[in-house]
């Protein structure tokens, strides 16, 4: 058996690594179990020719596709959309593109303000201070006065407009709706050791510059200098628990595949929203015979994606291409709700640039743009460097029939089951996807675009995994508390984008840090009475 | 799906490898007026078959589905039929078809001389960069004069 730690964190991603650094100042014994290793910048594709190819291999975000020996299978037959992670120090931030927009105040209450789904038992105002220092630690570039959020400081400038940003930027003046530059967690100046971006273009396979920010390179060198322990190669299978109901440690296997049990005095989940209940599931017991804090019955479920549509345009007039940030600009026109629009709730346009001569090669093929044969040349040239994309972030209703279970035949290498994910597209985020869809290529029509398609849903584009175990007053109808303790386990705590009561219609890594803050500062407040 | 224990597959066989080329020739074929190779030239082929190599038992399904549209003989069509067959294939078998695509499209669009008939450098983006413009953020003022969007709540 291990040495016992006071804290231990499962998954040193986006949450476990804020979680880590900022209860290092307890100067507690604090471990990490993280079963990626390390990724080194200069692994990244964009060091080497075939950039965009390894995107579909090694650094693809799906891990069924990725398969690197980190990865755990994912059976996910039974939904339209497809699991995108990362299994590493930097979970999810490694592959990421930086698109970095907080939740609305508005999404927060949701059935105080709309009737659906669920109010948050905290609120923006809760979160906002750990926002602020989450973009200062992370690096967030903005622009300061964005009229669709309170006000917020911004720590450098916004990444820039490029001619993307202006053509759509134009085009949306013309209709009259808001757009503004998208808050990114990439530094357009040299900030904390981290040189400034430097256009590289391909920031979703990682960022060999070091501008984007992934946890690897921001929370973790400062959490490791305060002497956190993180161990990598090491794959927990379940949470134990003592016969007070207690977590006492976790059962794990190490980088040689060898069983180890850590104990700890308290256990952190930071696995995200298929990793979490996965692992809660797999740690049944006398005591919790249906999963580890799951006497609510809703560990896995309400899991929610954030369908994304995705729009698509190409013009006559070149755009940036390959070149700079994957995203330029944001519009919130229709985040907030309006009901004559035939749905609750809303979505944000993350507006972006084009793609490298591959993917413009395979995206013009695979939609009949690029013809087989004669002709692919100068189709595949008058396309080049000419398409710009928009992909909708519709908000996503909690509903319990989209789950995460554990698969009864599937195992990963180390013969823990997979979880099985079962999820289906609900009305309402049918009818927003269409009304996106169509303000959309009203937009890119407006921008003079001559030719724009969309498709709905994106399949390998479930980024955002949310939900699966949500937080809340009630132990009835939710399993951690407004702090983030596990109602039924007083020395469990989970931090990761499981917890949300509703999605908001942003990328989460933003709030899901903020939370992480925000649990760790309640834990640092309560130690004299943590566990009553 | 299943996680299978991993076994070696057998290697693509030459006549898989022929089929192979020619598909890639009849997908991105030559093009002397823009004094570009096809898919099907020995060093981009190389390369094809170096990732199809790899994962033989995933190359083999879709050129079975192509050749089964084809009559069984795809290489001995003419280059319109070809591409006919390729049309049915897209529509018919979506993934296998993108496979393919993606299989080819992979390694032509990094040669040097297909990267440079593009207009682009042939190196990676990193560590050099690319140039952006900043643009003109003027534009946003009509932003800000329609004031806040957002709805507050406590």
């Amino acid at each position: 058996m291990n040495e016992p730690v006071d804290v231990l964190i499962i998954g040193a991603g986006a949450s476990g690594a804020a979680v880590a650094w900022s209860l290092a100042e307890t100067r507690m014994r604090i471990l990490c179990l993280e079963q990626g290793g390390w990724v080194q910048s200069t692994d990244y594709p964009s060091n080497g020719r075939d950039w965009e190819s390894r995107q579909m291999t090694d650094f693809h975000y799906n891990p069924n596709i990725r398969r690197r020996p980190a990865d755990y299978p994912i059976n996910e037959d039974a939904s339209p959309i497809k699991v995108a992670n990362f299994n590493g120090v930097g979970g999810g931030t490694i592959l990421y593109a930086g698109h970095f927009p907080r939740l609305h105040p508005s999404d927060f209450r949701v059935r105080t303000l709309d009737g659906v789904a669920d109010d948050w038992p905290i609120g923006y105002s809760t979160l906002e201070s750990y926002y602020a220092e989450n973009d200062r630690m992370m690096g967030v570039a903005s622009l300061a006065g964005d009229p669709a959020y309170p006000p917020k400081p911004s720590v450098m400038p916004p990444i820039p407009l490029g001619k993307t940003g202006q053509v759509l930027g134009r085009a949306l003046n013309g209709l009259g709706w808001h757009w503004w530059p998208s808050d990114s967690a990439i530094t357009t100046r040299d900030y904390e050791g981290r040189a400034k971006c430097i256009n590289l273009g391909h920031c979703i396979a990682g960022c060999a510059q070091g501008a984007k920010a992934s946890t690897d390179i921001t929370y973790w060198p400062e959490a490791l200098r305060a002497r956190v322990e993180l161990r990598t190669g090491c794959r927990v299978r379940e949470v134990s628990v003592n016969a007070e109901g207690m977590a006492s440690g976790v059962t794990y296997y190490d980088s040689d595949g060898i069983e180890r049990f850590q104990p700890a005095e308290v256990v952190i989940l930071a696995c995200n929203g298929i990793g979490t209940p996965r692992i809660l599931l797999n740690s049944k017991s006398a005591l919790f015979p249906d999963g580890l804090a799951n006497s609510s019955g809703l560990v896995g479920k309400n899991l929610m994606f954030h369908p994304y549509a995705t729009v698509q345009a190409y013009f006559d007039e070149e755009l940036d291409g390959y070149r700079g940030p994957h995203i330029a600009i944001w519009s919130q026109q229709f985040y907030e709700t309006d009901s004559s629009r035939g749905f609750l709730r809303g979505y944000t346009f993350q507006c972006n640039r084009g793609t490298g001569p591959v993917m413009n090669a395979i995206g013009g093929m695979r939609t009949g743009r690029i013809p087989w044969g004669e002709g692919h040349h100068a189709a595949c040239r008058r396309l080049f460097d000419r398409m710009s994309s928009t992909a909708v972030i519709c908000e996503d209703l909690p509903e319990e029939c989209n789950r995460v279970t554990l698969d009864p035949v599937l195992t990963d290498s180390s013969g823990i089951p997979a979880p099985r994910i079962e999820y289906r597209i609900g009305e309402n985020t049918q009818r927003m996807a269409e009304h996106a869809v169509a303000r959309a290529t009203e937009m890119y029509v407006a921008a003079g675009a001559y030719d724009v398609h969309a498709e709905f849903p994106m399949r390998y584009a479930g980024w955002h995994l949310m939900g699966t175990a949500r937080m809340g007053r009630d132990p009835a109808r939710s399993v951690v508390n407004e702090w983030g303790r596990s109602h039924d386990v007083k020395n469990l705590f989970i931090v990761d984008g499981s917890v949300f009561v509703t999605s908001g219609g942003v990328n989460p890594t933003s709030t899901i840090q903020a939370i992480a803050l925000y649990v760790a500062d309640n834990i640092k407040n309560r130690l004299s009475n943590l566990f009553d | 799906m299943t996680q299978a224990p991993h076994t070696p597959a057998e290697p693509l066989r030459h006549e898989e490898q022929q089929l192979l080329r020619a598909v890639a020739g009849s997908m991105i074929p030559a093009s002397p007026g823009l004094g570009l190779p096809g898919a099907d030239e020995p060093a981009i082929f190389a390369g094809i078959l170096a990732i199809a190599g790899r994962d033989p038992v995933a190359v083999r399904e879709p050129l079975r589905l192509l050749q089964e549209l084809s009559g069984g003989a795809f290489a001995a069509l003419d280059a319109a039929r070809q591409a006919a067959v390729a049309a049915e294939f897209r529509v018919r078998y979506p993934d296998p078809f993108l496979f393919l695509v993606n299989l080819t499209a992979r390694c032509y669009y990094q040669d040097d001389r297909v990267m440079r008939s593009l207009g682009m450098e042939t190196r990676p983006p990193f560590p050099l960069g690319f140039e952006v413009e900043q643009g003109d953020w003027t534009l946003l003022d009509p932003v800000r004069a329609r004031g806040p969007i957002f709805r507050d709540a406590p």
